[in-house]
């Protein structure tokens, strides 16, 4: 009892001030980053809605549950929330903004407003994908393909265009911020070969944010631009050029997946070391592969523009050059996995998670191998294949380790556990309901079932319905954790400073933190992943 | 650079700021005079190499670029290596499309 009182007494992030205002008002990244995680949680269960009527949609081979207009909105408004305003911000904007300035030692970012008008930026961004949605919606494909955007839609497309658009400058700000943090306020002895991997992976996130966003932002108003004014930039008719757009857009939307991934193999790499208490091995290696991946990823876009008649040079260009990026990819698997070897392995719940992300990203990469060789595309272009592909990726990769970076961390930002024993059924009802949805898609993409589709013949019927029931399963296996950790924020044990038994700085200080992360600045003379400095605290179980 | 590692903050004259805004004003009226002539394949050639130079004359006066850090130049040049490669790319592209005809054609 005698622990709970000072617990009570502690100054936290969370105690320090009450009130609606001292939230949407606040410089503290611990709690822009907390209104990041309510924030994209509402856009991930409106995405996930759409994406649940998708499934049941497809349950019957008859379009008899919308009608094909309406299908055409919904994996749209899927796509686009997903995307652009779920796995963009998904773990940078949360679990960046937490730990990246925790985990070099200072007290906040470098912007601390710039920060929270980032926050300010994804909402406005979304309120203008949202009012389009409510208004009657948008069906051009989350890709926004001309000619058919700036010229033959009929739906929403400038409102969306607009809300992408503005949370692209969210995406941006974020990525400056901590480009500038890691350069100018890492702790005293913090060198950067002592910098944990995560923000090694964010470093190199943050590069592409700064880099490839501004296309997308560009080559979005130039849609607009065409759609309202009719000037001819990507239509013919106008002098323009079709696949100029597929260039602009992909020149982002290829890298904005190592967007989504980097972040997620930042979170593993903490996992994976944590749990086996070894350094990763190959530290460098993992640091600069992240690099690399940041770099590569901006020379193989034309990928997406195999039967889009571009060049067939071009496509040899690009297809040899996509085979580069699988090799920084394979170097972190391959590392990770050498960190298990003779680890002292334990198996809890973010662990769980790191094996789901290792697992099911590495398919997600092979069948990229696929889809990057020019002949086997022509056959997988534009079915199933591609879906299940990128599912493996985005779903398989990085949401696998958003959440297992809530689990890993968790017991920081809120000073309390959450029940394990559900936290592992969650975690294995998450991973068995993605294999059922996702796996099928496969098969159903190479025997020809197309994306986009409202209806479809009989014989795809077992496959998309196995799929569905996996949806339901996954569905609920997302639905858990949710329950879960709100019913901890009042209920759940004690955590006590490190309950893991981690090495990083962020786990030197007491959960939740205070305001300013560390009571003195820590002095560094340790490299990442050193075990034999840490001291594991004890989990303290009052709340029983 | 002084001791804390801050860039020094250089103030041009006067006269500098003035002879930049006249060779940027010099180099929009040669875009708009050079748009009248048919140069063929040049003309997006001489247009954007003009709007390179005027890019440049802003960049490191105006912004101060000539004067910044290592790392601020380093950022600048980052930026101009991505747009090579958007160009590059892209005009492997462009450049070989006609290679090959178009099948049926
Ligand atoms: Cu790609």
């Amino acid at each position: 009892m005698a622990t709970a009182a000072i617990t009570a007494e502690r100054e936290t992030y969370l105690n320090s001030a009450y009130g609606l205002k001292s939230w949407l008002l606040t410089k503290d990244h611990k709690r822009i980053a907390v209104l990041y995680f309510i924030t994209i949680s509402i856009f991930f269960a409106i995405g996930g809605t759409f994406a649940g009527l998708i499934r049941l949609e497809l349950l019957t081979p008859e379009g008899d549950l919308v009608s094909s207009e309406t299908y055409n909105k919904l994996f749209t408004m899927h796509g686009v929330i997903m995307v652009f305003f779920f796995l963009i911000p998904s773990i940078p904007a949360t679990l960046g903004n937490f730990f990246l300035p925790m985990m070099i030692g200072a007290r906040d970012l470098a912007f601390p407003r710039i920060n929270l008008l980032s926050w300010y930026l994804l909402i406005a961004g979304g309120a203008f994908a949202i009012f389009a949605m409510v208004a009657g919606g948008v069906d051009t494909g989350w890709t926004f393909y001309t000619p058919y955007s700036t010229s033959y839609s009929t739906t929403y497309v400038i409102a969306t265009a607009l809300g992408i658009f503005i949370a692209g400058f969210s995406s941006i700000l974020t990525g400056l911020n901590f480009v500038v943090t890691v350069h100018r306020m890492r702790a005293p002895g913090m060198t950067w070969f002592r910098l944990p991997l995560f923000v090694w992976s964010h470093y190199a996130t943050s590069l592409i944010q700064v880099l490839g966003t501004p296309v997308i932002a560009v080559t979005l108003f130039l849609v607009l631009c065409e759609r309202l004014f009719h000037l001819g930039i990507f239509d013919p008719a106008l002098g323009g050029d079709p696949v100029l757009f597929q260039h602009l857009f992909w020149f982002y939307s290829h890298p904005a997946v190592y967007i989504m991934v980097l972040p997620g193999m930042a979170v593993i790499s903490e996992i994976v070391s944590t749990f086996s208490r070894k350094p990763v091995y190959g530290y460098a290696f993992v640091a600069f592969s992240s690099m690399a991946i940041a770099v590569i990823g901006f020379l193989v876009w034309g990928h997406h523009l195999f039967v889009s008649g571009q060049s067939l040079y071009a496509g040899l260009v690009f297809s040899f050059l996509s085979y580069f990026v699988a090799i920084p990819s394979a170097v972190k698997v391959f590392n990770w996995t050498a960190t298990l070897y003779r680890g002292s392995i334990s198996y809890d719940t973010p662990m769980l998670y790191a094996f789901g992300f290792i697992g099911l990203f590495t398919i997600g990469g092979l069948t990229g191998l696929f889809v990057a060789s020019l002949g086997m595309d022509v056959h997988v272009t534009d079915t199933y294949f591609v879906i299940a592909h990128f599912h493996y990726v985005m779903v398989g990769g990085t949401i696998m380790a958003y959440l297992g970076g809530v689990h890993y961390w968790w017991p920081k930002m809120t000073g309390r556990m959450y029940p394990e024993g559900f936290a592992k059924l969650s975690a294995l009802v998450i991973f068995i309901g993605f294999n059922l949805t996702f796996f099928p898609q496969f098969i159903l993409g190479y025997l020809g079932m197309p994306r986009r589709y409202h209806e479809y013949s009989q014989e795809f019927q077992l496959l998309h319905v196995l799929s569905s029931a996996g949806a339901s399963v996954l569905a609920v296996g997302y639905i858990m954790p949710a329950i879960y950790f709100l019913w901890s924020l009042r209920y759940g044990p004690v955590a006590g400073a490190n309950p893991w038994g981690a090495s990083g700085l962020e786990w030197r200080t007491p959960s939740p933190p205070p305001t300013h992360n560390f009571d003195r600045i820590p002095v560094v003379t340790f490299d990442a992943y050193d075990y034999s400095t840490v001291i594991p605290t004890e989990v303290n179980d009052v709340g029983h | 650079m002084n001791q804390h590692g801050e860039p020094s903050h250089h103030v041009d004259s006067v006269r500098t700021y003035v002879g930049v805004l006249i060779a940027l004003l010099i180099a929009t009226i040669v875009t708009a005079l050079v748009a009248t002539l048919d140069l063929g394949p040049f003309n997006i050639i001489v247009a954007l190499g003009i709007a390179c130079v005027k890019m440049m004359l802003v960049v490191l006066f105006f912004m101060h670029v000539r004067y910044s850090t290592l790392l601020t130049r380093l950022v600048m040049i980052g930026g101009l290596m991505w747009l090579a490669i958007l160009l590059l790319l892209s005009f492997v592209d462009f450049g070989t499309r006609g290679w090959i005809g178009v099948p049926g054609k």
